[in-house]
Parts: C-alpha cells; structure tokens; sequence
C-alpha cells in the first residue's frame, strides 16, 4: 500500500466547484431560453391542430354538423369548457349544423383494450336517447384484428341506435351497454362483439358504458341549456 | 475523430462517415429501440430519422461551441440537458406540424433523448472538434440514420399493407403481410438489411476489406 502511495501521480488539478456551477448555470439558461421560446412560439399552431382534430372526430361521428363547442356537465349543471376538467364533472362536444340547431352531443369514453387503452368518442341523440355513431381517437391495437372495430361494417351497425336510455329516476341508464359473444344481440343496449377481435371490442363497449354512465344522468335533465350554440344565447 | 500520428480527415469523410462507413443503423447497430419500433411506415421512419437527425446536428453544434467552458466532471450532465432541450423543441415542433405524426410516434419522440446516437457523437466527437467539423459530421450521421430508417419502413409498409407513403402498389387484391408491421417484422427487415449489409462488404475483393467486415460485427 505504502508503495503504492509514493508511485501515486500527483493529483490532476480540481476544478473548482464555482467554475462547475457557473458553466451548469449558463448551459441551462441557454436552454431554459430555448425551450420557452419553442413553447411560446408553437403554442397557437398546436392551439389550433387540436381544435382542428377535435371537429374532424366530431364532425365523423356527428354527419351534417359545422361547429362544435365544449361543455362540462358537473353535478350542479352545464358549463362552458375550460382545459382543467375538476372531479365529478364529464366534458362533452356540442355539435351544431350551419343554422345553430344542436345536431348532437359527443363525448369520449376510453378503456383498456389488449395491448393499450382504446379511446373512443360516441355520437348522443338526445331525442332518440340512443347512441348514433363511434369513432376511435386513438389505439394501439394489433393492425389486422384490433383495427375491425373501425372497418367491420357490422360491428359499426350497433351503434347506428345503441339504447342508453335513462331509468326513471335519471340516476343511470335504464339497462347498461353490454358486449354479448357474436350472434347473440337480443336487445338494443347490447353490442355483438367481433368474433376473433372480441377483447377490443369488449374494450369499446365498456368505455362507453362508463362514460355514458357518468355523463347522462347529468346532461339529460339540462340539455335544453346547449340547444343553441353558447355565444348566441342572452342571459 | 483522429489519433496522432493518423492523417486529419477531410469535412468530405466527415460527411460520408455517418452515411456510409459508420452508419449508425446498418454498421454501428445504434439506436436500435427507434429502428425497430417506428419504422411500421416509411412515412414515421422519416419523420422520426428527420427528428433524430435535428437534435443530432442541433446539439453536436452547441456542445462543439461549448466544449472549451465546460469542465469534464459535469460534460454529461451539460451533454444531456443541451439534448433534451432540443428534444423538447422537436417535440412542440411536430405537434405543431402535425398531431396525427405526433401521435404514431408516440413516446418515442421523448425517448430521443436516451437515443445513444446522440450521445455517442457528443462524446466521441462534437466534444474534441470545431463546431464546423461536428456540425458536418453530425449532418451525415443525421442522414445516415434517416436513411437506415427508411431502409426498414419502406419494407415493412410495402409488405405489411402494400403501401409506400399511403399509396397503394398492388390494388385492393393485395393480402397484406401483417407481420412486418408488427414487432416480429422489424427484427425480420433489420436481419434482413444487416445480412445484406455484411455480404456486400464481404465480397469487396482487396485484403484490406476483411478488416472492414470484422469492424461491422464490432457492435452486433
């Protein structure tokens, strides 16, 4: 050991801890001035590609609507959207046609599938209380099995009139959605899975329940209130 | 990078080192988590080749600018943050192009951040070279790569969905081979290009070519 110590090089010379901060320090200002500027910079064109995304799924599922707005259904009524959802409320899309007459409601419901969470915004008539149309807003499905649930066409027959009524104390829906093994659709709150794709389609069915469970008891009572586009109704 | 007593190379080799003799997909085997993840379509392979290939040359020049003030005990730490700051302004630029590429690139954009090219070439060379020299050589090393992953997702989009950029090749007849486009396919196309890769190398007659071949399994 003693021999080791005398053979030992004199240390290198050690940089000062002053030096190390203040390169750290300017290094991460730069940056810190990149990634502001970037953010500043792309936030109106991201702004408006999620706008523009949101009406294509909703204008997909809703045929004939022109505008779309955002609503929360909290249990104390209907407010206008804003970014930050608090506990207890729902959002949901309004869509209306060109002359401001309500052409239905959109939301989203989402569930685990089999490789990850699909996610899928239904179209709501309120005067038929039926669900009327689905889309897929994003999966990661397996290509070729998972993807039926957008192509086969039978399959996207049972959501043309899917039942969600409301039972009579407008608390839940009178019978709730459920995925049935292929063929054997009896009612019309059941969804006749796909067979050889049924975990994906169970996974629609169930996101939709969910959400609609949560959702109607508290837009139904109040969907007068989002009859006519919000800027335009007086106070 | 030069040792002593070796012949300085040219901003040309700097160039074509990174596209040809080092590529880092076909040759170093780096940043195989992208290569094989992506690339399910020529049109995500270059998205996330141009992505790479701009943080690539973005921070191989601040690091090249920086690397005289930075003392070696926290050149890591300034190494990633300076990537992750361009990896951040990559990730708001693509949303701002374009949500839908966004979303099929998913984590992965993030994950550029980890990506050992990038490191690779701020350690290895933008931290000993002017920023000229980096720059150029990160520029090759950004097409390299990019071409690596077009390489990978032109095959597997021709075969897995007969398209090439969304077009259709073969008409509606065409029985897609879905394999390639789901993880078992990359391992099949990246084998595929490697083996060529290697072959091609093999069979270039000089004796110095068998010091080549045996560099190409370095890193496998």
């Amino acid at each position: 050991m003693s021999e080791q110590q005398t053979i030992a090089p004199s240390p290198a010379p050690v940089t000062p801890s002053a030096a190390m901060i203040r390169t750290l320090g300017i290094v991460a200002s730069i940056c810190g001035a990149l990634i502001v500027s970037a953010y500043q910079i792309t936030l109106e064109p991201v702004a408006a590609n999620k706008k523009i995304a949101l009406e294509r799924a909703v204008f997909k599922v809703i045929p004939g609507a022109a505008s779309v707005t955002e609503y929360l259904a909290t249990p104390g009524g209907i407010q206008l959207g804003s970014d930050t959802v608090p506990a207890g409320a729902v959002k949901f899309y309004a869509a209306y046609d060109q002359a401001g007459a309500l052409k239905g409601i959109a939301a989203e419901g989402a569930a685990k599938g089999y490789a990850d969470v699909v996610r899928v915004l239904y179209a709501y008539s309120p005067e038929k209380q039926a669900i009327t149309g689905v889309g897929v807003i994003s999966m990661r499905e397996t290509p070729g099995i998972g993807d039926k649930i957008y192509t086969d066409k039978n399959y996207l027959k049972n959501f043309e009139a899917l039942d969600v009524r409301l039972s009579a104390d407008l608390k839940s829906l009178a019978n709730a959605v459920k995925v049935v093994k292929h063929g054997t659709k009896k009612n019309p709150w059941e969804i006749d899975a796909i067979a050889g794709a049924t975990v994906t389609s169970k996974a629609v069915g169930r996101g939709i329940n969910e959400s609609a469970q949560k959702l109607l008891p508290l837009l139904v009572p109040h969907v007068d209130n989002v009859s006519r586009p919000s800027g335009r109704q007086s106070p | 990078m030069s040792l002593p007593g070796q012949a300085v190379p040219s901003l040309m080799e700097e160039f074509l080192e990174g596209i040809w003799k080092q590529n880092p997909v076909f040759v170093m085997v780096l940043g195989m988590c992208p290569t094989l993840a992506v690339t399910v379509s020529a049109m995500n392979a270059v998205s996330m080749g141009l992505a790479t290939a701009f943080v690539l040359v973005t921070s191989c020049l601040l690091i090249s600018l920086v690397r005289n003030i930075v003392p070696s005990e926290v050149r890591i730490a300034t190494y990633i943050l300076i990537i992750a700051t361009f990896v951040t302004v990559v990730d708001y630029a693509i949303q701002a192009i374009s949500l839908a590429m966004y979303d099929a690139l998913g984590a992965f954009i993030q994950l550029i951040v980890v990506n050992c090219i990038i490191l690779g070439r701020a350690e290895a060379h933008a931290a000993k070279n002017p920023p000229m020299k980096a720059t150029i050589n990160a520029v090759g090393m950004g097409i390299g790569f990019t071409i690596g992953l077009f390489a990978l997702g032109s095959v597997r989009e021709i075969f897995g969905a007969g398209k090439l950029f969304g077009i259709s090749l073969f008409g509606p007849d065409f029985q897609p081979w879905v394999v390639m486009v789901l993880p078992p396919g990359g391992f099949f196309v990246l084998g595929g290009w490697l083996l060529l890769f290697n072959w091609l190398k093999s069979r270039t007659p000089p004796a110095p070519a068998g010091v080549k071949v045996s560099e190409g399994h370095a890193h496998v």
